[in-house]
């Protein structure tokens, strides 16, 4: 069972959901996918076992093979190559490793060189959650494949929790895609409503069960309430503003571990989670059986 | 002219408050909103008028079922695993062309593509305002950057003194994007741990701009401790602290009135323009 937390808009809390949620659940799996800034392991403060290097696919290009003929540079979608007629110069950040080059070069002059692009760390909490996150190098334009690593961690066993890149972007998509459920994390400003929008055209496109947390949550941003009304859309869990939270925050320590009663809330939170997920996949499996018949 | 650019690594530290309250304090200026993803600023600066452009991103690739003859070649080069069962999903397609050029049949189309917006607009004292949205699920954010900053700075008068730009969370592409060109660049962090991890990591990347920079702690009351860690750290890389911004309430209040802070509250106003004088004496520094 894989859950992911995203949020349109960065800095409403989700790493400190998808920490908390991981937290509430026995032997869980986290997963932190958002590499760029990977915050994850500030709050659960796992032991790293393991630092294993991500590689991307670069063209290097054997010169005494290279008739400068041009079609690596024809074939290159993302304008990464330029033919100097003494070189076939290379702007690796512009690469997206596709491999088109290698496999159309005719002289068979192009060979691929791996290059780090980050680094998937594996390590385990305390309370024995088993921790992964990606860590995107720095000057690095593509986090895609990164995340795809991360990713493979997915261990379907077991509950995993997957802390998502914030905003709407391929980042996001390539995250949340295949969850069987995801919570988006968003606060009671126009700024968190403006972008919960986005990121639920978001999951509805790609077909996944959403539901939505408010944090710093404050009653008196109506707008916010109306929209949710109008749109059904279920609020799963509001944690008020509480200007503790936020101090205890600051410090990396998780809000479950500070407030019984908030330990309470996401206890019912995944429970609530858990069920949708069961009704989701038998009313799938009712739909095939219909089609079936 | 100078080009200001107001990055924040970690998400959510008031980068789009400081911003707005530039683009408000300023004369001579344009603002550039180069948050693609989640774009906001345009809640609080309120345009008076807009024009919209199409902005196309790249192309992809689909697959014309009455020639496709199944031979499995594209799937076998797609290294985007967007290609299955000789259907191409249009959210995982890179763009790259290459079951395009590899299909012995001709059945693959490779076509540009819509993928976002972006937006001309005047604000109440009649400057120019530029911002974009990404149509969802799109890659490219970066170069909607680009293209969004060429198409601001392509039609600058010759009165603009100030180019203020929101840059985009994070440290990927977009934000590589948005420091082209930049004078100054001004980070907005907060003392929580999260924000001293991705500030350093900012930092990192900074460094390989050579740009220079000021650092804002926002909400530098919320925690003294780490404000004073940040301090040290931002001496020790020599980097100017430029002010300090408390944890008020009236900072959310501004934003859910969908005002800038300078318009809200005087005290803030005063706060935000010792930052400003801050950074024209930091930049003027560091132009020898
Ligand atoms: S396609 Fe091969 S031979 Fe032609 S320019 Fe590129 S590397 Fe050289
Ligand atoms: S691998 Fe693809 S993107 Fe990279 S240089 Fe070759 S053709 Fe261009
Ligand atoms: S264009 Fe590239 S990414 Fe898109 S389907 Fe074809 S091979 Fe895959
Ligand atoms: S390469 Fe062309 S013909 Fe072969 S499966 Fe793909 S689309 Fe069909």
């Amino acid at each position: 069972m894989t859950i992911s937390v995203a949020s349109g808009k960065g800095g409403t809390g989700k790493t400190t959901v998808a920490a908390s949620l991981a937290s509430v659940i026995p032997q869980s799996v986290y997963i932190d996918c958002d590499v760029e800034e990977p915050n994850g392991h500030l709050m659960l403060q796992p032991k790293f076992t393991l630092e294993e290097s991500v590689n991307k696919l670069l063209p290097e290009i054997d010169y005494n093979k290279c008739d400068f003929c041009g079609k690596c540079i024809e074939v290159c979608e993302f304008n990464a190559l330029i033919n100097l007629k003494f070189e076939i110069l290379l702007f690796a950040e512009m690469c997206h490793s596709c491999g088109a080059c290698e496999y159309f070069c005719p002289q068979n002059a192009i060979t691929e060189i791996p290059k780090e692009l980050g680094k998937l760390r594996s390590g385990i909490t305390e309370n024995g959650i088993k921790f992964y996150d990606g860590l995107l190098n720095i000057g690095e334009a593509t986090a895609v494949p990164l995340i795809r690593k991360v990713k493979a961690k997915i261990d379907n066993e077991k509950i995993n929790i997957i802390d998502s890149p914030p905003g709407t972007s391929c980042s996001m998509v390539e995250t949340v895609k295949n969850s069987d459920f995801c919570l988006l994390v968003t606060e009671s400003t126009p700024f968190g409503l403006n972008d919960l929008k986005l990121a639920i055209d978001v999951v509805k496109n790609i077909n996944v069960p959403f539901g939505v947390v408010i944090n710093k949550y404050d009653e008196t941003f109506e707008e916010m309430e109306n929209y949710l009304t109008e749109n059904q859309i279920e609020v799963m869990l509001r944690i008020p503003f509480d200007r503790k939270i936020a101090e205890a925050y600051s410090n990396g320590i998780l809000p479950v571990n500070n407030s019984d009663k908030i330990r309470r809330e996401f206890i019912g939170l995944i429970a609530t989670i858990k069920k949708k997920i069961k009704s989701n996949v038998t009313q799938m499996t009712q739909k095939k059986q219909i089609f079936a018949d | 002219m100078k080009q200001i650019v107001i990055l924040s690594g970690k998400g959510g530290t008031g980068k789009t408050t400081v911003s707005s309250a530039f683009a408000k304090l300023l004369q001579d200026k344009i603002t550039i909103d180069c948050d693609v993803d989640a774009a906001n600023l345009y809640l609080l600066l309120k345009p008076q008028s807009r024009n919209q452009f199409e902005y196309f991103g790249g192309k992809k690739a689909s697959i014309n079922p009455e020639l496709c003859t199944q031979c499995g070649l594209c799937e076998s080069v797609c290294r985007f695993d967007a290609l299955h069962n000789y259907v191409i999903d249009p959210l995982s397609c890179e763009g790259c062309g290459f079951c395009y050029r590899v299909c012995p049949d001709d059945a693959i189309e490779f076509t540009e593509t819509k993928s976002g917006n972006y937006f001309e607009c005047n604000l109440i004292d009649d400057s120019k305002f530029y911002y974009a949205k990404l149509l969802p699920g799109e890659g490219n954010s970066g170069k909607l950057v680009s293209e969004i900053k060429k198409s601001a700075l392509t039609n600058v008068g010759e009165n603009i003194k100030w180019v203020i730009v929101d840059g985009p969370p994070g440290i990927g592409c977009p934000v590589n994007a948005s420091l082209s060109g930049a004078d100054f660049v001004v980070i907005v962090t907060e003392p929580t741990q999260s924000g001293i991890h991705d500030l350093k990591r900012l930092i990192e990347l900074l460094k390989t701009f050579s740009i220079k920079c000021g650092i804002v702690i926002n909400k530098y009351d919320l925690n003294e401790k780490q404000t004073l860690q940040i301090t040290a750290y931002a001496g020790k890389e020599n980097i100017p602290v430029l002010g300090y911004l408390p944890f008020d309430k009236d900072y959310i209040e501004a934003i859910k009135a969908n005002k800038t802070i300078v318009e809200y509250s005087s005290k803030a106003a005063k706060d935000i323009e010792n930052i400003w004088s801050k950074v024209e004496f930091f930049m003027d520094i560091s132009k020898n």
